[in-house]
């Protein structure tokens, strides 16, 4: 496999998560928006929205105040930000088609429809209460094309670099909603259990469409210290950062029986795995939740460069 | 399809039938059907200069063009003569010069002209093959008469289409092909596949690596580049997937590098290779042609061919023919008239209202002027720059060509086609029964071009 051809497959799939979860983030936001404003401004509501999906310092350079239409407008339709829907839809798709050969038909029509059917919509046309009807589109057509390449991409190499593209930008994902919000998660705030804290936790969950399975799982009330759990070291949890690297780890495998080659990639990956395989919350919240957070982004961040590097991305 | 006495052609006559049974807004309903199935499979080409957005799909009309098998043996006959001749032209230009020194044609056509690559002198491709894969442009105008005009043999494109348009009508039409035996076009990339396989250098031992060399996806043919490497089970590349080392051609994998021995290529010689052609390309691959030149790689169709299908060039291929065959051509020339000759040049000055003139190096539709549509500024516009350079045009007589039932908003209409038939050319001749035929869709107009608003059909060769 030509090292471009991997290269597009890994970004293919990664502009298609990112996409997903832009879709989810902004669902998000739009529940908040519609509930009175507890702490803060409107502004520092929106603030985590934007962080969280890496791209405040961007939209602040263009915008001076924040609501709701410019924000819609910015995470989805705008084509100078690189990771707005809209762009991370047509990078998936030029990715698609500079590798027509190695994706599946099922792949490429899943992607070509959806970049149509999104290029024909006006922004202006999409009223504040049609909001949550897109997103639940993007959120179902990203869905159907992950669901197309899981039942029709052949099991070999091509498949890994797209799984590690998935996983990969999923767990920076989820590292990145925990730590935009990672004060209301520290355990002092155990006990107090706040409307602010559990509207936090809530929306901590729902970003992670995981608001229904903690319940699932901990049969209990929202609380700090489960939901770091649940999206750090639960690996049943298909969000989490320990599941994100279960597959990560796995996948690495997979290419190195198939190329019968081991390089760095394969011992940041596993090394970062054993962390989370083996990791304890206590001393996650010991040696502080924010720094761990941090520390992760930064070795996910190190893993796809060294993927790129060990495959000949260029 | 309907014979000089006015009565339907034969083979047209189930296709009438047909036409007349299908129920109101039936074929409206069958071409937006089409246009839903080419835009879902991406079969779009861009427009140079627009985002993308601005992928175009080429409009496909639902009604076949049909040949019958007796005119395509005759056709398949002439084209097989044709471009052994042009390969031998080629393989001579390039070498000995015998048909300049036989004074057959002019040394300044050849040699002063900008199609020809003196770096291609003495370069012995494979087996001889100079233009492996051809796409003979072709207008019939009458019963068994058709005019040749163009080769195409550099880097033809459409074969794709000749595919997917049986594709889209297998599914819209199936009632049709059990009406009517239609020889399968489905094996042109087996045929490609071997044809590339069997032109490997020399001195490649096993299963030669073929690849195809795309400029990129913005390129407007870019569905054909992925379509073909698809079909062969071949890797695509762009220019920078490859590289030359110590005199051969690599590709960048995942793994190890691996040795790339035949490049079927989608980009123009002139970016090919900076350190030999032009040095501002991004597109190909620095090296490749000192590679080409040591014998460790093929490149198709090789670089210098489009020597043979220059517009000047044209009018001596019935020459050309005759020098290398010593048969007289089976497939017709347009008539052309030279400029240069002052008594041909007055008689076109004179009867531009019926003439076609085209730019000796425009392509594409662009730079040409068809007489009994043109307008007197354009008349006078084409007369002035011909008899400033009467060289740079070429002049011919506007064809009666035939028209095929197409559909349009009002229902079924006569509009005029041409025909390109695929030829591949390795260890054998192969030829395609079938071929991209492209309709003009405007009332009158003769301008196939897909950039013209030209648009395409199923071609149809008759089994006997």
């Amino acid at each position: 496999m030509l090292g471009r051809t991997a290269s597009s497959l890994y970004w293919l799939c990664r502009h298609m998560e990112r996409a997903e979860n832009l879709a989810r983030l902004l669902d998000v936001g739009y529940r908040m928006s519609l509930e009175p404003v507890l702490d803060g401004s409107e502004r520092e509501q929106w603030d985590s929205t934007l962080q969280a999906a890496a791209m405040a310092s961007a939209f602040f350079e263009r915008h001076d105040s924040v609501a709701l239409p410019q924000i819609r407008d910015f995470m989805l339709f705008d084509e100078t930000n690189s990771s707005s829907v809209r762009s991370c839809l047509t990078q998936a798709r030029s990715n698609a088609r500079s590798v027509r050969t190695a994706i599946t038909t099922e792949m490429w029509e899943s992607i070509n429809t959806t970049w149509l059917e999104f290029s024909r919509i006006r922004p202006s046309s999409i009223s504040v209460n049609d909001l949550p009807t897109l997103l639940d589109w993007i959120k179902r057509n990203t869905a159907q094309f992950r669901g197309a390449m899981l039942n029709t991409i052949l099991r070999n190499d091509g498949y890994s670099f797209c799984q590690l593209g998935t996983f990969n930008e999923r767990a920076d994902n989820t590292a990145r909603i925990l730590d935009v919000k990672y004060y209301v998660l520290l355990p002092r705030n155990e006990f107090v259990g706040s409307e602010f804290d559990n509207r936090q936790w809530s929306m901590i969950l729902r970003a992670a469409s995981a608001h229904r399975s903690y319940r699932h799982v901990y049969r209990d009330r929202y609380k700090a210290w489960n939901i770091a759990d649940f999206l750090i070291l639960r690996s049943e949890m298909p969000r989490s950062l320990a599941h994100c690297y279960r597959w990560i780890d796995t996948t690495l495998r997979d290419l190195e029986n198939f190329y019968g080659a081991r390089y760095q990639c394969h011992d940041i990956g596993q090394a970062i795995h054993d962390e989370l395989k083996n990791g304890d919350m206590e001393v996650v919240f010991q040696k502080g939740l924010h720094e761990f957070l941090g520390g992760f982004i930064s070795s996910n961040n190190a893993l796809g460069a060294s993927i790129a590097e060990n495959y000949n991305f260029f | 399809m309907v014979a000089a006495n006015g009565d339907i052609r034969t083979s047209y006559r189930e296709i009438a039938d047909w036409l007349v049974s299908q129920p109101k807004g039936g074929l409206k309903q069958k071409a937006r059907d089409a246009e839903a199935i080419f835009r879902r499979l991406g079969i779009t080409f861009a427009v140079y200069g627009s985002n993308e957005a601005n992928e175009r799909l080429i409009p496909f009309d639902i009604v076949p063009r049909i040949i019958s098998a007796a005119e395509w043996r005759k056709l398949e006959r002439g084209i097989e003569q044709r471009v052994r001749a042009m390969n031998a032209f080629l393989h001579d230009i390039y070498h000995r010069q015998e048909i300049i020194r036989a004074g057959r044609v002019p040394e300044a056509l050849i040699l002063q002209n900008s199609a020809f690559c003196p770096q291609m002198i003495d370069q012995d491709p494979a087996l001889g093959v100079y233009s492996h894969i051809i796409g003979v442009d072709l207008v019939r105008v009458a019963e068994n008469e058709f005019y040749v005009l163009e080769d195409n043999l550099r880097t033809p494109s459409g074969v794709s289409y000749m595919i997917e348009d049986r594709e889209a009508m297998m599914r819209l039409v199936p009632e049709l092909f059990a009406r009517y035996r239609v020889a399968p076009v489905e094996h042109y990339p087996e045929n490609l596949r071997r044809t590339l396989q069997s032109v490997a250098p020399p001195n490649c031992a096993g299963d030669p690596t073929i690849v195809v060399l795309t400029p990129g996806i913005y390129n407007s043919a870019f569905f054909e580049h992925s379509f073909l490497a698809d079909e062969m089970g071949v890797e695509l590349c762009q220019g920078d997937d490859l590289y030359v080392d110590d005199g051969c051609v690599y590709m960048r994998t995942t793994q190890k590098p691996k040795r790339v021995d035949v490049i079927y290529r989608r980009i123009d010689d002139d970016f090919l290779d900076p350190l030999t052609f032009r040095p501002d390309s991004t597109l190909g691959v620095p090296g490749l042609f000192a590679a080409y030149r040591a014998g460790n790689v093929t490149i198709v169709n090789a670089p210098g061919t489009g020597i043979a299908d220059d517009k000047a060039v044209y009018t001596y291929v019935p020459q050309i023919i005759e020098f290398y065959t010593g048969e007289k051509p089976i497939l017709n020339n347009v008539p052309t008239y030279n400029c240069a000759n002052d008594e041909e040049r007055n008689y076109v000055l004179d009867h531009l209202e019926e003439l076609v003139v085209k730019e000796v190096h425009g392509s594409g539709g662009y730079g040409m002027m068809v007489g009994p549509t043109s307008t007197r500024k354009m008349r006078a516009e084409f007369a002035k720059r011909i008899k400033a350079r009467p060289n740079n045009y070429i002049v011919q007589p506007t064809l009666a060509l035939s028209t095929c039932p197409t559909f349009i908003e009002k229902g079924i209409a006569p509009r005029h086609v041409d025909l390109r038939p695929f030829v591949l050319v390795g260890d054998r001749i192969r030829i395609t029964p079938g071929g991209l035929t492209r309709v003009a869709l405007k009332k009158g107009s003769l301008v196939v071009n897909s950039s013209q608003g030209g648009g395409t059909k199923d071609t149809w060769i008759l089994e006997d």
